[in-house]
């Protein structure tokens, strides 16, 4: 008898007494997928919630699996774009996965979601924020574990109005699908509330070597205040160039800004930079614990939307669990109704997915990190 | 065949010396990595000896690989009588009496695949089709009239939103849009071709990459026109007669309709290639001034190749929106231009042949490059060097037409 | 008046960081003939070095003089050394295959080397230091001028006054202005011409470097992506003034650099690159060889 032939006989063996010992298959594996953006310039979004996934499949395997069954994860690049989050889609539902955690941007989200919800997927992005994703409640198996772009701003406004009281403010953007979006939420909701006017409002070119127009051109707005609508790099610029032009209103940004990385290029510039996120997690011990874990296998502290990412694979697992089955309608009700420990405390999800618990926090960046405010 | 020549000392103290060169070129970038703001740095000595004991390995059999070469032409030159005939017979596979077998297999194999493969594959499979015919487009400007256009995916970009856009607000469908898109194509086409009539080589190339960088960028910033970066979601994928499909049948008729477009397109540039315009871009292609002399209106022959050319791309437009049923500005970029130029390029200016499997190999090289991970791209940019350097004039660079006079 | 006058600045700056890297990219194409877009790519390679070596220098903790002396050198060094592999490897082989295949060449080794500085490096923007000290005269007219866009000006000056000279009047120069002109006389003549293309590559992409150096200074962070957008802009402006020409690259450089800061300035930075690439279309369809270059005659 050949290797291969012993092999065969034994994995026939094993069958049988499962199938006489169990109802099911007990080591048939629960396929999850993860999709991002793994490669590009947009790699630095997508790498640290695939590190933060594959911590959490490998704790809960480690543990036995879900319901004895082991958790299988499936990894596609869709770099950010959405003529290529299709193909990752259709080749994660080819694959035969229960649920996707991703994407990591809007853009891939809203192109890969129709074709999902064809096969009944859960889809859980712990990153993409765009209002425009799921308005409706159109996609029933949708969620996400970060707050949307209007909440964002409505807070960013909020704290320019009422505790800077700023009476112009400038909304800047960098052109892109998030950024934009937020932009154009901050301005309409500035000038509905009444007490102030946006001065100007304009989107800067990603990429560009010098901004150093446009912030004369803030200048000359007289604007008290900066909203700005977009990633860190483009910040970091705006920022440094407007402190080297004289200019110190205070500077007021996004989720794509709050991060290390930030802090780190910008250096002394960051400082006293506003910056909305989502709810300080760093003293949870959830967080804690992964944060740790990532850490020893990486030699490096997480990156950006690391605990969102704990947050969507603890809640995606833990409704597997409770479910009791992979049917997408009993675990999307576990996830509406039942509470899990995320990094951000106890979460559950709202009727178009909106994370109930995940709320919008403004920090400030002082002495090189970023603080909570108030 | 011979094996490969014993190395002599000549050849491995210039293979030492290259390794020494490339450890030095790698130095600072591979072995030193600093954080800035820590003041740490990380010493990386085992990449060095990595690079150099690579390099010099590769330069060991480059260089023997020539030298064999070498000696083999000289053998050649010596015994003439062994020697191939003057005319070498052209490859095994291109030789005119097996042109219709293979057609026939190859074509089977494209039928046949979507009932062998998995719905991914097809949908890989569809978007190197899409290519396809984007590269045969752009071969009509670039390869028969020697138009080096850097912009093209601007022509792309037409067709995608010509469909977004007109089944956002007056909800046609995409068999409407196929020819509007094609239309308005051939119209921007036109409106590009009319200002850089006089323009030749590099500064064509210059003005056609700024005016698909104009395109891309109205786009995102006219938003109350395109919507913006945000893009238009939900496009629908096209239809059969009012059929309800399934997701996985729709996107195998989207694969066969894609199919079908390609062919259309092969058989169309094949006998533009032929015709009286085809003859003529030529002509323009090879000689501007006696292409004048000949009394061809210069004129309408750049215009027509440009609007020829740009129609293809605009229902590929129309299909890529209805493949993805998503499109935002962020899809038609300059580097999307860069990849079907190097398909007309690579496929051998001018060769239907050659564009149709350059598309094929290009589109799905980094599909199953993939095993490479992090490493894909860089292999790809390898691969396009290499690919230029081992054949400069294309994979398949096109016989000079000739046409015996009619008895 | 103020705010003209801040615009004009800024278009300035803008207009000498496009023109480090153009001067490279004329350089190559007049003695060549070849878009070469791996130019960008020296431009960053040369910003890594300098990244690389400033911050080992200064933990070792040598004054900030020195520090930028020696990353300048190293970076030019480097970048040159990669400069002339490049061209070994990618373009020379190609010298006598049609006009497309070193352009296809040029794409594929801008991919690569790309990739291999993020592999070699990261894939996320890092914070360059301000190697340019500001300088105290300047403090009066801060909020116009800043120190770093100053020295990028002047370096820019600088340089192309010192390519003119060299190129007129040396040697080296003349060779390099035979190569261009006819490179199978040139040979005839007993020039060197694989020596003279292989310097034109190395003091293009040197320069591109020191420009590398100045820019990511001026705006304190780099990743491996900036050489292609700013090469894909330095292109346009060299193709402005007339591509193949020194003074052409600078001037391309300085029109196009205004132009973006006044768009900016006085209609928006929504529509800047809109501006700067209609501006293009517009002087090549009246001066199809650009503001400085010659219309050669057409031989038949």
């Amino acid at each position: 008898m050949s290797h291969a032939q012993f092999f065969l006989v034994g994995l026939a063996a094993l069958a049988f007494s499962a199938c006489v010992a169990g109802t099911s298959w007990a080591s048939e594996p629960i396929k999850i997928g993860f999709a991002g953006s793994l490669s590009g310039d947009l790699a630095p979004y997508g790498l640290p919630p695939l590190k933060a996934v594959q911590l959490v499949v490998k704790e809960i395997n480690a543990k036995g699996g879900i319901q004895g069954r082991p958790v299988e994860l499936l990894v596609e690049d869709d770099a950010c774009k959405p003529e290529l989050a299709t193909n990752s889609a259709t080749k994660l539902v080819a694959g035969g996965v229960r649920a996707v955690i991703g994407h990591i941007c809007s853009g891939p989200t809203k192109a890969a979601l129709p074709i999902y919800q064809a096969a009944k997927v859960l889809v859980i992005s712990p990153s993409a924020t765009s209002s425009l994703l799921n308005r409706d409640g159109e996609y029933p198996f949708f969620f996400r574990t970060i707050a949307a772009d209007d909440v964002q701003a409505a807070a960013q406004v909020d704290f320019a109005l009422h505790t800077l009281k700023a009476g112009k403010i400038a909304v800047l953007h960098d052109k892109g699908d998030y950024g934009k979006g937020l932009a154009e939420f901050a301005k309409a909701l500035i000038e509905r509330s009444g007490t102030a006017q946006v001065v100007l409002f304009e989107g800067i070119t990603p990429g560009a070597v010098d901004y150093s127009a446009v912030v004369q051109k803030i200048k000359r707005s007289g604007a008290e205040a900066v909203l700005f609508g977009g990633y860190h790099p483009e910040a970091s610029k705006l920022v440094g160039q407007m402190r080297q032009k004289r200019l110190a209103i205070p500077f007021v940004s996004d989720d794509g800004v709050k991060n290390d990385t930030f802090i780190k290029v910008a250096g002394k510039d960051a400082e006293g930079v506003y910056a909305t996120g989502p709810a300080d997690a760093s003293n949870n011990p959830v967080t804690k614990a992964y944060r740790e874990q990532f850490r020893q296998a990486e030699g490096s502290d997480p990156g950006a939307f690391f605990d969102n990412a704990v947050a969507a694979a603890l809640a995606l697992t833990n409704a597997l669990a409770k479910a009791g089955s992979t049917d997408p309608e009993a675990v999307a009700r576990i996830l509406r109704s039942e509470e899990v420990a995320t990094p951000f405390g106890p979460i559950k999800f709202g009727a178009k997915g909106e994370p109930v618990g995940i709320g919008v926090t403004l920090y400030q960046a002082r002495d090189g990190q970023f603080v909570q405010v108030r | 065949m011979k094996s490969l020549p014993m190395p002599t000392g000549k050849d491995i103290r210039h293979a030492l010396l290259t390794g020494l060169w490339f450890m030095f070129l790698t130095f600072p970038l591979l072995v030193i990595k600093v954080d800035p703001t820590e003041q740490t740095v990380t010493w990386r000595w085992a990449n060095l000896l990595w690079v150099g004991g690579a390099s010099a390995a590769v330069a060991l059999t480059c260089r023997l690989l020539a030298a064999h070469r070498a000696a083999r032409a000289e053998r050649l030159r010596r015994m003439p009588d062994q020697a191939s005939p003057h005319f070498p017979k052209p490859p095994l596979l291109f030789r005119p009496e097996r042109l219709l077998p293979l057609s026939a297999i190859a074509m089977l194999f494209f039928l046949a695949f979507p009932l062998v493969f998995s719905t991914y594959q097809v949908n890989i499979m569809t978007t190197a089709l899409m290519y396809v015919i984007l590269g045969l487009g752009l071969n009509i400007v670039v390869g028969f009239a020697g138009l080096l256009d850097l912009g093209y995916v601007a022509f792309y970009a037409v067709g995608a939103y010509a469909y977004g856009l007109l089944h956002l607000h007056f909800d046609l469908g995409f068999w409407v849009a196929l020819p509007i898109g094609g239309l308005l194509g051939a119209l921007f086409g036109i409106l590009l071709g009319f200002p850089v009539l006089r323009l030749r080589g590099d500064y064509l190339a210059i003005v056609t990459l700024g005016f698909g960088e104009i395109i891309r960028l109205i786009l995102e910033n006219w938003g109350a026109f395109s919507q913006g970066p945000s893009g238009i979601a939900d496009i629908p994928r096209p239809g059969l007669f009012g059929l309800d499909m399934t997701l996985d049948q729709s996107l195998i008729y989207q694969y066969y309709l894609t199919i079908a477009m390609a062919l259309a397109t092969v058989f169309v540039v094949n006998r533009l290639r032929h015709s009286r315009i085809g003859r003529a871009w030529f002509a323009l292609r090879e000689d501007e001034i006696a292409c004048q002399a000949m009394g061809i209106d210069k004129t309408a022959i750049k215009l027509t190749a440009f609007a020829l050319g740009a129609a293809w791309a605009g229902m590929a437009g129309v299909l890529f929106a209805a493949k993805t049923t998503f499109i935002n500005p962020a899809s038609f970029t300059f580097l999307e231009s860069a990849i079907i130029l190097c398909i007309v390029v690579l496929g051998g200016m001018g060769s239907i042949t050659g564009v149709v499997l350059a598309a094929l190999i290009l589109m799905l090289l980094p599909e199953y490059l993939r095993a490479l991970a992090e490493y894909r791209m860089l292999v790809f940019g390898a691969v396009l060097v290499i690919m230029m350097i081992v054949r400069p004039r294309g994979l398949m660079s096109p016989p000079r037409q000739t046409y015996s006079p009619s008895r | 008046m103020e705010y003209f006058l801040e615009l004009l600045f800024s278009g300035l700056t803008r207009g000498a960081i496009y023109a480090l890297i153009a001067l490279g990219y004329t350089m190559v194409y007049g003695i060549i003939g070849l878009i070469n877009f791996a130019h960008g790519e020296m431009y960053m390679i040369g910003a890594f070095t300098a990244l690389i070596v400033s911050s080992v220098l200064s933990i070792y903790g040598l004054p900030l003089p020195a520090i930028l002396i020696l990353a300048a050198l190293a970076a030019a060094i480097w970048a040159g050394a990669y400069g002339f592999t490049v061209e070994r490897l990618a373009y020379r082989p190609l010298r006598g295959a049609p006009r497309l295949a070193p352009l296809i060449s040029a794409i594929g080794m801008s991919i690569f080397l790309q990739n291999y500085v993020l592999l070699a490096q990261t894939s996320d923007f890092v914070p360059f230091p301000s190697l340019v000290p500001e300088f105290a005269f300047l403090e009066p007219y801060g909020a116009i001028v800043d120190s770093s866009g100053l020295t990028i000006l002047a370096v820019s000056a600088l340089v192309m006054t010192a390519l003119t000279l060299l190129i007129k009047f040396t040697r080296t120069g003349k060779a390099m202005r035979a190569t261009a002109q006819d490179r199978k006389m040139a040979l005839l003549i007993g020039i060197n011409v694989d020596r003279i293309i292989s310097l034109t590559f190395v003091t293009g992409s040197a320069l591109a470097a020191v420009g590398g150096l100045l820019i990511a200074s001026h705006i304190g962070q780099i990743n491996f992506a900036i050489g292609f957008i700013a090469g894909i802009k330095a292109f346009t402006a060299a193709v402005l003034g007339g591509i193949g020409s020194i003074p052409g690259a600078v001037l391309g450089s300085f029109v196009l650099g205004l132009t973006e800061a006044f768009a900016t300035g006085y209609v928006s930075s929504d529509y800047e690159d809109v501006f700067a690439f209609s501006l293009l279309v517009l002087i090549l369809i009246f001066r199809p060889a650009g503001l400085l270059g010659k219309a050669a005659a057409e031989k038949v």
